[in-house]
This record gives C-alpha cells, sequence and structure tokens, in this order.
C-alpha cells in the first residue's frame, strides 16, 4: 500500500547522512566524554564540533548552547531555573500565551503550584499574540515572557522580534519555544532578540531523545539535573554524544537545504489547502493565512470528528494528526483550537497535514484524490449540519 | 491505543446508516461539545424492530457501536432490545480501549431512548443530551495566582 507520512510536525525521520554520521560513536568512539582517556577526548571533540553546527544555525555563539534530552526539557529547564533565580529580584511573575505547547503551559502551572504569578495571554483568531496584549499584561514584577515561536498545530509564526523588545522595555527576559521553526525557517536568536530558546532535533531529521537549549550570555539560568559537572555545569549526565552528534549533522544539512526546502515546501502546501478548500464546503485553514510555517497544512470540517477522519486516511496509508478530544487523550479538544476561538463542536473537526522534505506534488494529488469522499461519507454518517 | 478488528470492521463498514422514512421511535445522546452524538431511530411493528437506523458525529468507537448495537436489535423485541446494555454493545466488538468506554459507548443509551420514545407514542425527538464534559476547575492550582487575558 502507497504510504504518505504527513506529520512531520510530530516528528521527521533520522535523514541518512545523520544516521552515518552518529553509527561511529555507538561502536567506535564510544567513551565516555568526560574521560582523560583518548576515546573520552574524541567524543569530547566530536560534542564541541556539534555544538558549533547547532550554534551556526541559529547563530549563537557555541557556548551559549545547553544540549539537553529534546524541547520538553529545554522549555522546564529554562522556565522553571530562570524563575527560581529571579523570584527575590525582578519578581515573580511570568507571561506565556494561550497557545503554548504543554512543555510550557504544564511548566508554568507548577510555578503557580510553587507561589509564582501567571497571565496567560490570549491570541487573536489567526493565533497570533498582539504586541499591545503583552504591553498590558508587563508589570514591573514580571521576569519572563515565553511566546512560542510558531505553533505546532496551526502553523503561525509570531512575531518574535517585536514581542522581545516590549518584553525588555519592561526589563523582563524573553523565552521562545522554536522546536516548530529551528531548521524550518530562518532562526537568528540576534535577529529575533531573545534571552532563551529551546530547540528538538527530532523535528529537523535528527534522531530523538536530544535538544538544546540557547541561553543568551549573562543570562542566569540553573542546573536542573543534579549529579555531574556536563554542560558547564548545568545539565548533569553522561552525554548522549551520539545524539548530539546527529543533531549538529541534522543542523549543517539543515542550514545547507533550508532555502529550498522553505520554497518547496510552500507551493506543496499552498496547493493542498487551496485544493482541499474547493473540493470540501465547509472547511477552512486554522491559523494565519501567510505568516505560517511552510509546510503545515491545518483544517477544520464541520460536523465531522477528527479521530474518524483520522483512521479513514490512514486506511490509505495516509498519516496525519488530529486535535480532536479522541486524539488529545482528554474530554476537550486541543486547547489551541479552543484559543482561536473556535467552537468545541469545530475544534472536534480537526486535521493537520504536516509536509516535510520528501514530500511531492503526487503525495497533493493522493491526498485530494482521498480526502474529500472520507469527509463526504462521514457527514452522510452524521447527524450535524442536515 | 488500538481497536479490535470488529471495530475496525464496523467502523470501516458500519451497518443500517441513514434514516427511516416512517420511524415511530426516535433517540439521541451525547453532545456536540464533547464531540459524540448518537441518534437511532426505530419501526416497532408488532413489538419488534421491523427496521433500525443510525447517524452518528464522533470518533470510531462511536460509529462502531452505533453500528453493532443496530445489528444486535434489528428485528427483536422491544423487551429483548431492552436488555442490551453499553457493555454488551463493547463486548460485542471484542473491547474497546478504557478510555473510550465511558465517553464513546453510549449507543444503547440511544436505542433505549428511542425505545422509550415509542413507548410514549411520539416520533417527535426526545431531547435527551446526555453531558459527558467534566470541567478541571484552575482552583486546583494552589497557592500562586493564574490570570487567564
Amino acid at each position: 500500500m502507497k504510504s504518505v507520512y504527513m506529520d512531520h510536525s510530530a516528528t521527521t525521520p533520522v535523514d541518512p547522512e545523520v544516521f552515518q554520521a552518529m553509527i561511529p560513536y555507538y561502536t567506535e568512539i564510544y567513551g565516555n566524554s568526560s574521560s582523560v582517556h583518548s576515546q573520552g577526548q574524541k567524543a569530547h571533540r566530536a560534542i564541541e564540533q556539534a555544538r558549533e553546527q547547532v550554534a551556526s544555525l541559529i547563530g549563537s555563539s557555541p557556548g551559549e548552547i545547553i544540549f539537553t534530552a529534546g524541547g520538553t526539557e529545554a522549555d522546564n529547564q529554562a522556565i522553571i531555573t530562570f524563575m527560581n533565580h529571579e523570584r527575590q529580584k525582578k519578581g515573580k511573575h511570568i507571561i506565556t500565551s494561550a497557545i503554548e505547547h504543554h512543555a510550557v503551559l504544564h511548566t508554568c502551572d507548577f510555578l503557580v503550584k510553587q507561589g509564582f504569578e501567571l497571565t496567560v495571554l490570549p491570541v487573536n483568531p489567526f493565533g497570533v499574540v498582539e504586541p499591545d496584549v503583552l504591553r498590558a499584561a508587563l508589570r514591573s514584577d514580571t521576569a519572563l515572557v515565553s511566546v512560542m515561536h510558531a505553533n505546532n498545530e496551526i502553523g503561525t509564526i509570531q512575531d518574535i522580534r517585536t514581542l522581545a523588545a516590549i518584553s525588555h522595555e519592561a526589563g523582563a527576559a524573553f523565552h521562545t519555544d522554536a522546536v516548530q521553526t529551528v531548521g524550518k525557517i530562518p532562526v537568528s536568536v540576534k535577529e529575533l532578540g531573545v534571552d532563551l530558546l529551546s530547540s528538538s532535533s527530532h523535528k529537523l531529521y535528527g534522531p530523538k531523545g536530544i535538544g538544546c537549549l540557547y541561553a543568551k550570555k549573562g543570562v542566569r539560568i540553573g542546573s536542573y539535573l543534579f549529579g555531574g559537572a556536563q554542560e558547564r555545569n548545568l545539565r548533569a549526565g553522561t552525554v548522549n554524544v551520539p545524539g548530539v552528534v546527529g543533531f549538529g549533522k541534522a543542523c549543517e544539512l539543515a542550514q545547507q537545504r533550508l532555502p529550498q526546502n522553505t520554497a518547496q515546501l510552500k507551493v506543496l502546501a499552498q496547493r493542498l489547502t487551496r485544493g482541499i478548500s474547493d473540493a470540501i464546503p465547509n472547511s477552512r485553514l486554522t491559523g494565519h493565512p501567510v505568516d505560517r510555517l511552510p509546510g503545515s497544512v491545518s483544517m477544520v470540517f464541520d460536523y465531522v470528528e477528527g479521530e474518524s477522519i483520522l483512521l479513514m486516511l490512514d486506511n490509505y496509508g495516509i498519516m496525519a494528526s488530529s486535535g480532536s478530544a479522541c486524539t488529545s487523550g482528554s474530554l476537550d479538544p486541543s486547547h489551541v483550537l479552543l484559543a482561536i476561538g473556535l467552537p468545541h463542536e469545530t475544534a472536534h473537526g480537526s486535521l493537520r497535514l504536516t509536509m516535510g522534505k520528501d514530500s511531492t506534488q503526487e503525495d497533493v494529488d493522493y491526498i485530494l484524490e482521498k480526502l474529500p469522499p472520507i469527509i463526504k461519507n462521514l457527514r452522510i454518517m452524521s447527524p450535524l449540519g442536515q | 491505543m488500538e481497536y479490535s478488528q470488529k471495530v475496525m470492521d464496523h467502523f470501516m463498514n458500519p451497518r443500517n446508516v441513514g434514516k427511516i422514512e416512517l420511524a415511530n421511535g426516535v433517540g439521541e445522546v451525547g453532545n456536540p461539545t464533547c464531540g459524540d452524538i448518537m441518534h437511532i431511530e426505530i419501526e416497532v411493528k408488532d413489538d419488534k424492530i421491523e427496521d433500525i437506523k443510525f447517524r452518528t458525529f464522533g470518533c470510531a468507537a462511536a460509529i462502531a457501536t452505533s453500528s453493532m448495537v443496530t445489528e444486535m436489535v434489528k428485528g427483536k423485541t422491544l423487551e429483548e432490545a431492552e436488555k442490551v446494555t453499553n457493555r454488551t454493545v463493547a463486548e460485542a466488538l471484542d473491547g474497546l480501549p478504557p478510555v473510550k468506554m465511558h465517553c464513546s459507548n453510549l449507543a444503547a443509551d440511544a436505542l433505549h431512548e428511542a425505545i422509550k420514545n415509542y413507548r410514549s407514542g411520539g416520533t417527535t425527538l426526545a431531547n435527551v443530551v446526555k453531558g459527558c464534559c467534566k470541567e478541571e476547575p484552575d482552583s486546583l492550582l494552589g497557592q500562586g495566582q493564574k490570570i487567564r487575558l
């Protein structure tokens, strides 16, 4: 059966070049990077080379990169340790947005339980955090603002540069979860003006279980795991050398391929969006129509439910995702779709198709052939909208 | 989460989908907010379910249980049909994933509503909407303060 993977915002396959680069670090150069002997030195050099590759992609200096076990850990460490440090200084107020990943939202909720104060900013119907809304929420004791660079569900890209500048005017630091953007669109920490940034390897054709936190020189964060001096005392634990090497290689490749991939994905996404909108009545694109992730097509269909769409697509080998309650593991549909103002019943009918570097026009045509009849059949079966 | 082959069969090839022209019993349960609505129409003759059709908005479990319940009671007497429960429907499908047991397993309830509607002599939709959503209060957050703007 044909297999069309349309879930690249969930994860990507490891690029064969990345995999090749990792292999020696499992069986040949297996030393602990903290060891003094030559095996350890080789592993250490590999980590430092990867640090340069990652830093080069996001325009930082290598010394500002801390390797973590992924984006979730980077978000947790950035927010928790920064706020712990600022508690007695700038203050205990933190600001985030209603559409953040749970790695940020649940971390903020944890801090609230510890006595911190949190403001959750609303977004407009495109999923954009409006500068004036942030400006009004900033207080003299706001220590940190955390707003994601691009949203994983609806693809909207935020104007981080403006939001960071506004935060800095009020003396607050700025963190961004850039898990969805690093390697997909140009990301420069200097141009964005951020103090902290989280990134994950497996979203850009690197291995799972590795990511990094960028912390601008002078920004005080602390250790989140204890028991070793690795990563300049900021991340204890034996370094995942093959993972780090793979992440570095993935960043190097992303930097080379980024312009071409982005252009190609934009064309495909446009065709897919238009094709679906033309073929299926009562369907709408969610998120921003222009300022969005290049390969991301997020739609809602009235009168049908997301899990049913996913399983019917999977029957044809098309793999996608949805923000319906059935796929979120709770009784409510995605918090992101509710935050952009969709009613519950509409949010249940969401479908996210996220393309990657190997997606083709044929894939788009195949989806345009299979999806419309699926929605039509589910609507015949539905008591709504008749 | 994985569905049984029977669930997938009833989901991909649902039985008895549609409306009945001469329905004399109609039942509906669920709520669009929760993502599940099950609508069942029956045509009863001589105390027997001559015909039964469903329309469902919901996930694979919701559709499969609706399809299964129609198959289980078609041609049966009302008394027999009343003995069918959400649990026996789930069992007939070789089980449902635990997370689906309470939210998407309401097809027998819809059937019972349709029978109740028939017994009360009406083809008007018994407007029974059963809530299934529980709000998680933010107040569980403890000593700090959270403001939603």
